[in-house]
């Protein structure tokens, strides 16, 4: 902590050059680039926590939230980082839009980016939807969750949790838990994770498994114990019963048994581990709530804080790169 | 009447002699008169128009199985002019239009539209496949006989497979009376639900949907064993597969009455080609891996696979440009199917001889029809290329109405310089 207010110039002194207009996947980042993302978040933590938590960085730019799934936190931490930052944010969300109307993903993006937003934030349930968007949109597109593909914010933010907690990300050893396969929050951390040089495993039952994981250079796990044995961090995904399109798992009940994360299977992991969850929780699923509320292990709820100075970061960051084009 | 033709200083190449070689084609009343093989004449006698084809490739006109056009129903697609437009400008001279339009060709009285329509057009020959069931549904059977008599070069329900097997042996049993040709695509519906992609490393980090390869050959071996028991005649519609490929062989060997297909794009793209959410890469079935693409281009070169198609299926903008599971299946090709087919030719995969025949009087005599081959008094069906002429595909300027080509800004190797139809030329370069 800073024990000068922060203000605009020690966050201008952080800001850095990126190369790219857009925020798609975890992949757009070299590990330069995340760590430089990763110092320019701890600024801002810093920032939220101090009783003036605005800047004028984004000032007169518009942020447009364009949800076409369902989303509390993470529209809303998307909302707080642009009004933190002085930009005016539109949010959108499928219900309320023409999208329930028939009408194409492309007609939506050229209609809104007629009305010149500087960066949009998407999610959407089909794997590329943001990569699609940004073909259309003359502003910055950030992908907050697209299909079952990429939801590199959160994986930025999971590395500033691990950061923050361990000191360090490169070393650790995190094991990715449960529902892999219809995760986007795990294959932008496997991404994420190996670019800042942790070692990832995956663990989860073989039907929750994609197939050819074992090459994306993570060790595949079936068995939890097994999986989290000596881990320093024990990432649960949240058992996406929505996504169930058929049984792939017989039932909760079995799934919590085998899969869910309690304090005796823990015991497993390294002296230490921390566990991290990305939300919302089926509690009794895949986690138990004594472990999931024991603040000593979890970083659940740093995660959630560290996602709105993650999200700043990258506001910042493309904002600096809309500034100079 | 036309003035006779003659056609020379070609390289002939004829799957039916199989000869490759120079020589010359005299055409007149619309048949093939007088083929030499080996060094033109110096003079031709008579009142006939002289054609010199500087040693560019003369061969039979292309004989494509699968193509869909919009009509009649999705006129905005393609039409049937349209289809044939592109297809003269690619070297086909007979199409095989498929019975998913809107309504299905499930009934006479569609194929007599789509034939008398094709007549009006004029441009090529098309033929028409009926349905096999009723609607595409999979439950009862179509008017098989009636279909057949009207037209109809073979039965198919396209995409969709026959799920219920007691159907599928009635669908094979009965046409087999009639000896018609059933055309049936092999994937297990249950496994293939949703996917948009082949299952596998490439869709499993793109978060794809994924179908396994085996859902092929599940499929496949249930129709092969029907085909067996019913003695029927079936052609496995798009063959994409190893695994799949395993299974032909064996009931090839055993007997089994039984011929398969595979389209081009199989032949030419695999998975990782769809790359950044491509959506002209997405088809029935999905784009395999390299080792499948590998496969069937062996199984075609060694005749284990029988024809090649375009899979012509034209998909508007609005349908092609949406989040991948999203959007529409298909990609045209009539055009692009001589010169991509080429390239197996130029890549020393196969001989010339052997990928020409496979997409004219391999399926040509599958449905028993007289052209595909350079023999006299055979219809003056003629397709004229320059094989090595590099070619840059431009969709925006192919002459389908819809630009969906996987093949937009490849370079590829092979021009047609003139097409012939029953001796008339439809499209000169």
């Amino acid at each position: 902590m800073t024990a000068q207010p922060l203000g605009l110039d020690d966050v201008r002194s952080r800001t850095f050059p990126f190369p790219r207009r857009h925020f798609i996947s975890a992949i757009d980042l070299n590990r330069v680039q995340a760590y430089e993302l990763l110092d320019l978040a701890d600024s801002f933590v810093a920032l939220n926590r101090q009783k003036a938590k605005k800047l004028d960085l984004l000032k007169g730019r518009t942020l447009m939230n364009l949800f076409f799934e369902n989303s509390t936190r993470t529209q809303s931490s998307f909302e707080l980082a642009g009004k933190r930052l002085g930009a005016d944010v539109v949010n959108m969300s499928a219900s309320s839009s023409s999208m329930s109307k028939g009408e194409t993903l492309i007609d939506t993006a050229v209609t809104l980016n007629a009305m010149k937003p500087d960066m949009v934030v998407v999610r959407h349930p089909s794997s590329g939807a943001a990569a699609l968007l940004a073909q259309k949109v003359d502003g910055s597109v950030i992908n907050a969750g697209d299909g079952q593909h990429e939801h590199p914010t959160q994986a930025l933010l999971d590395a500033l949790s691990m950061r923050r907690a361990f000191g360090h990300v490169d070393g650790l050893t995190v094991a990715i838990c449960g529902d892999v396969l219809h995760s986007r929050v795990a294959r932008s951390n496997v991404l994420m994770l190996q670019c800042l040089g942790a070692r990832v495993r995956l663990v989860g039952p073989p039907t929750l498994m994609p197939t050819g994981a074992e090459r994306w250079g993570a060790d595949v796990f079936h068995d939890l114990c097994e999986g989290i044995a000596g881990a320093d961090v024990v990432m649960m995904l949240r058992l996406q019963l929505e996504r169930m399109t058929g049984a792939l798992v017989p039932s909760t009940r079995e799934y919590f048994r085998f899969y869910g994360l309690d304090r005796a299977k823990l015991a497993h992991a390294a002296p230490g581990a921390k566990v991290m969850h990305p939300g919302p929780m089926n509690r009794g699923v895949e986690i138990d709530s004594d472990v999931a509320d024991d603040l000593a292990i979890s970083l659940i709820q740093d995660q959630v804080e560290m996602g709105v100075a993650a999200r700043m970061a990258v506001l910042t960051t493309l904002a600096a790169r809309l500034d100079n084009a | 009447m036309t003035r006779p033709l003659a056609l020379i200083n070609a390289r002939l190449v004829d799957p039916a002699s199989g000869y490759d070689g120079p020589g010359a084609v005299r055409i007149a009343g619309g048949q093939i008169g007088d083929v030499i093989q080996g060094a033109s004449p110096e003079e031709v006698s008579g009142d006939i128009e002289l054609i010199d084809c500087l040693g560019a490739m003369l061969a039979p006109g292309l004989v494509d199985l699968r193509v869909k056009t919009g009509e009649p129903g999705a006129e905005t697609k393609e039409t049937l002019e349209s289809a044939a437009r592109a297809a003269a400008a690619g070297g086909v001279t007979s199409i095989v239009v498929q019975p998913d339009t809107d309504p299905v060709v499930d009934e006479a009285s569609v194929v007599d539209f789509i034939l008398r329509r094709a007549r009006d057009i004029g441009l090529i020959r098309v033929h028409a496949a009926g349905a096999a069931t009723q609607g595409l549904q999979g439950q009862r059977m179509a008017e098989i006989g009636l279909m057949r008599e009207a037209g109809a070069v073979y039965v198919t329900d396209v995409d969709r497979p026959i799920v219920d097997s007691l159907v599928m042996r009635r669908v094979l049993t009965y046409a087999g009376g009639f000896g018609a040709l059933v055309a049936h695509r092999p994937a297990d519906p249950y496994l293939s639900a949703g996917a948009a992609a082949t299952e596998g490393e490439f869709a499993g980090r793109m978060g794809l949907r994924g179908v396994t390869a085996m859902a092929e050959r599940i499929m496949l071996e249930r129709d092969l064993a029907l085909a067996e028991l019913t003695g029927a005649r079936l052609l496995v519609d798009q063959i994409s597969s190893a695994q799949a490929l395993d299974s032909l062989a064996r009931a090839k060997a055993r007997g089994v009455k039984v011929w398969a297909s595979v389209s081009i794009n199989h032949l030419s793209f695999n998975e990782i080609d769809i790359g950044d959410y491509r959506t002209f890469y997405k088809l029935t079935p999905p784009l395999r891996c390299e080792d499948d693409r590998q496969a069937v281009i062996e199984a075609l070169a060694s005749g284990l696979i029988d024809v090649v198609v375009s899979a012509h299926a034209p998909a508007p903008a609005e349908d092609k440009r949406r989040p991948f599971d999203e959007a529409a299946p298909g990609a045209i090709g009539l055009e692009t199917l001589l010169p991509a087919l080429l390239s197996l030719y130029h890549d020393e995969r196969a001989s010339l001889v052997d990928l020409i025949a496979a997409v004219t009087l391999k399926p040509a005599q599958l449905l028993g029809l007289d052209v595909g081959r350079l023999t006299k008094g055979a219809p003056a069906d003629l397709v004229l290329c320059d094989i090595d002429a590099p070619i840059v595909v431009d969709a925006n300027r192919l002459m389908s109405r819809s630009k969906n080509s996987p093949f937009d800004g490849r370079r590829l190797q092979g021009k047609a310089l003139m097409t012939l139809v029953g001796g008339r030329i439809v499209h000169r370069a």
